[in-house]
């Protein structure tokens, strides 16, 4: 369906129903009890989630598929977020136009970037997207800061002309980003019980653009573009020798992946309308290199569970303190108590980034295809341990997700 | 003229630090075909290194000086330390006031250890994996350590003087027959520039006049061969990287009265390295010494008020605008080497 074969729709529409069912799905313990502040379900998380999502994928279809680590993509992604919040000072609060004008200067600016850089390939071409992105964080904090608003950031304001919508609400406010009238921080909620979930606008546009944006990863993965960006990854020598320049495929990479980080800037300023310089600061590039790799370059739904997991952990992680973590180990002895916090809490609150890097490494030293590589080692045991009886093990060599 | 003097010193003290990170990085990468993202990290623990012989050295216990009264009218408390009781007051006094130069010896054996370890312990087993899977191991490991160290001593920056003899400006201007004070120059950034000299001599002059320099050399220029001959090349490159990640430990040792050293300060500086190398060419290390110091001059000379007045925003992007003009029109660098790092 859709021009995908069993295994991809498949894949996609699980990756539907677990993206339309979050809600629920993210906010399993009822409120008030001990265990809420592990619910990821409130909307700030959940547009993170989606956004850095796509943010990943797009990463995924320039690393994954030609193995050209870029280390400058967050600069597509600011880019993004000051095209988006300039619509929305110029032209109307609509997020359509907003989110459109993102994508388009960053994959101009992405063509800019990579017609350069890519004419060199491995480290070096680390090194100048790394160069690139940061020539633009310290531009846009500096010299442009009429552009980009420097230290404090890009804000809207109420004398903003916003040619098309309305310029100040009848309370006299800043109007908020909508989609034809449907605001995006209006949330439904929904009592079951002990149990809240909140079902947020903003989440569910997120939502189904992450969607398409997936839907639109398989795609290319699966395209004879795609085959073509795989040939570059494994042998590029090769491919150039066969007569083919490979210049052109790795280019219309580069613009898509950097076309999908515009597409999160623009959502992310959609959600939140303001855009500051940090976003395109290197670590943010470095984040998203994390994301991937964490849930496993190269596979389709491997960015997407890397991003979740990251953020997951960067919101929920960062907010345990040590009170918390004494609830936790109450039934110990007091000694011992004490101990198990002291053993614990450095990994925890502030000290996140400490467990993000201990489970990078790993990830980065044991499994080398991330969370989907582990996943499926362990979907291979379980099966041999069924089959070992019943019939010699045979290789179950399925397409990687 | 004076005011081009000026800048050029400025430059000198920053471009000492990107040399000597630099150089270490190229001796690794030399060496080991390793791209270390991690060296920045390396540089920091050498800072810290610093910070913990001086809170070594001020270890004091408290004492009750009757002479003395506090605002409540009890007797004094006072801190003393406990090199006053080994040493006396005075030679207590000098050792603490001398803590960052006493923190060369201090940290030497301990970046030596550390990067052994790190080599034997984690990027020995990178060696066959692609560069892209270095990078990613090496930063993660990079975080780590980060996070180690915020973790024991704060997110703040620690501020550790320089010694007392080597507070102040020395004018330079004088001594070529410039008015007083047209070109002062502080003590210890001549100190930093004057060791960072030293520093990279000691190393080159390790690596061509002994033999163990010459053998990883002809390591450097062709591994195989050398393992051939019989020779236990992993060894010695083993020791290279100690040697390399102590350069970039004792860079940090002596950076820290010129900026206090902070967790994030190696990242900082990563990224600018990692450009410097570039520049250099990888696998060249007298072009990683040449690009540091050539980046830190132009970075000065961009920061100066009339440069920035005719192109605004220049000090913050020279060194990125120097590496992409020098990749896209260099691509080996300014003194790469044929065959180095070329896919």
């Amino acid at each position: 369906m859709f021009g995908l074969t069993k295994t991809d729709f498949n894949l996609l529409l699980i990756i539907a129903i677990l993206v339309l069912l979050a809600p629920f799905l993210l906010n399993p313990f009822p409120e008030g009890s001990k265990l809420a502040q592990f619910n990821g379900g409130y909307p700030d998380l959940m547009q993170r989630f989606v956004i850095f999502g796509i943010f990943a994928i797009g990463f995924n279809i320039l690393f994954g598929l030609t193995g050209y680590l870029s280390f400058g993509h967050a600069a597509f992604l600011g880019v993004g977020s000051y095209s988006a919040v300039w619509m929305f000072k110029l032209l109307s609060m609509n997020i359509i136009p907003a989110i459109l004008l993102a994508v388009i200067v960053a994959g101009i600016f992405a063509l800019v970037i990579g017609y350069v850089s890519l004419r060199r390939s491995g480290i070096y071409f680390s090194i100048l997207t790394l160069a690139f992105a940061q020539m633009s964080f310290a531009l846009a904090y500096s010299v442009l800061t009429p552009i980009t608003g420097g230290e404090t950031g890009l804000q809207l304001a109420l004398d903003d002309p916003r040619v098309l919508g309305i310029q100040v609400t009848e309370q006299g406010n800043i109007p908020v980003p909508s989609l034809f009238g449907l605001e995006m921080r209006s949330s439904a909620e929904l009592a079951l019980g002990p149990w809240l979930f909140t079902f947020n606008v903003g989440y569910y546009v997120c939502a189904l653009i992450m969607m398409a944006s997936f839907y639109l990863a398989i795609r290319i993965f699966r395209s004879p573009f795609g085959m073509m960006l795989r040939a570059i990854k494994s042998n590029q020598q090769r491919l150039n020798y066969t007569g083919l320049n490979s210049r052109p495929y790795t280019l219309a990479a580069f613009v898509i992946s950097g076309m999908y980080a515009g597409l999160a800037g623009g959502l992310m300023a959609s959600m939140d309308p303001l855009a500051g310089a940090e976003r395109m600061f290197w670590t943010a590039s470095g984040e998203v290199v994390l994301m991937t790799i964490l849930g496993g370059a190269g596979t389709l739904i491997g960015p997407v569970l890397g991003a979740g997991m990251i953020k997951y952990m960067e919101n929920i992680i960062s907010k345990i303190n040590s009170a918390i973590l004494h609830e936790w180990f109450y039934w110990l002895p007091a000694g011992l108590e004490d101990f198990m916090v002291a053993v614990v809490y450095p990994f925890i609150g502030k000290g996140w980034h400490l467990t993000l890097g201990i489970i990078f490494m790993a990830v980065v030293i044991f499994l080398p295809g991330g969370l989907v590589e582990g996943g499926q080692r362990l979907l291979n045991l379980i099966r041999r341990r069924k089959s070992s009886s019943a019939e010699p093990a045979k290789d179950n060599l399925t397409p990687p997700a | 003229m004076d005011a081009i003097i000026l800048q050029i010193m400025n430059g000198l003290d920053k471009g000492s630090a990107y040399a000597l990170i630099a150089l270490g990085l190229t001796l690794i990468f030399g060496t080991l075909g390793v791209v270390n993202f991690a060296h920045g990290a390396l540089f920091m623990i050498g800072a810290f290194c610093a910070v913990t012989l001086s809170r070594l050295l001020t270890l004091s216990h408290e004492v009750i000086d009757e002479t003395r009264t506090d605002f409540l009218g009890n007797p004094l408390k006072v801190d003393v330390p406990y090199l006053y009781d080994f040493f006396g007051t005075d030679v207590g006094n000098v050792l603490i006031d001398w803590s960052v130069p006493l923190s060369i010896i201090f940290a030497f054996p301990i970046m030596i250890a550390f990067g052994v370890i790190m080599e034997r312990g984690l990027i020995k087993h990178f060696y066959k994996r692609p560069h892209a899977d270095q990078i990613l191991v090496t930063f993660g490991l990079a975080i780590v350590l980060q996070e180690v160290i915020k973790y024991f001593f704060g997110a703040n920056p620690i501020p550790t003087p320089a010694p007392a003899a080597f507070v102040g400006s020395f004018d330079f201007g004088a001594l070529l027959g410039f008015n007083a004070n047209q070109i002062i120059y502080p003590y210890w950034r001549l100190v930093y520039f004057l060791f960072a000299i030293i520093v990279i001599g000691v190393v080159f002059a390790f690596l061509h006049l002994t033999t163990f320099g010459m053998v990883v050399r002809a390591g450097m220029a062709d591994r195989e061969t050398v393992g051939l001959l019989g020779i236990n090349i992993d060894r010695r490159f083993t020791i290279m990287f100690g040697l390399a990640a102590a350069v970039a430990g004792l860079a940090g040792v002596m950076y820290t009265p010129i900026n206090s050293p902070n967790y994030h300060m190696g990242m900082d500086f990563l990224v600018l390295s990692f450009v410097v190398v570039v520049v250099g060419g990888m696998g060249s290390l007298s072009g990683a010494v040449l690009a540091g110091f050539l980046l830190g001059i132009l970075q000065s000379f961009a920061s100066m008020a009339i440069v920035i007045e005719m192109i605004p925003g220049i000090n913050q992007v020279i060194i990125y605008l120097v590496a992409i003009i020098i990749l896209l029109t260099r691509p080996r660098g300014l003194m790469g080497k044929k065959g180095v790092m070329e896919e």
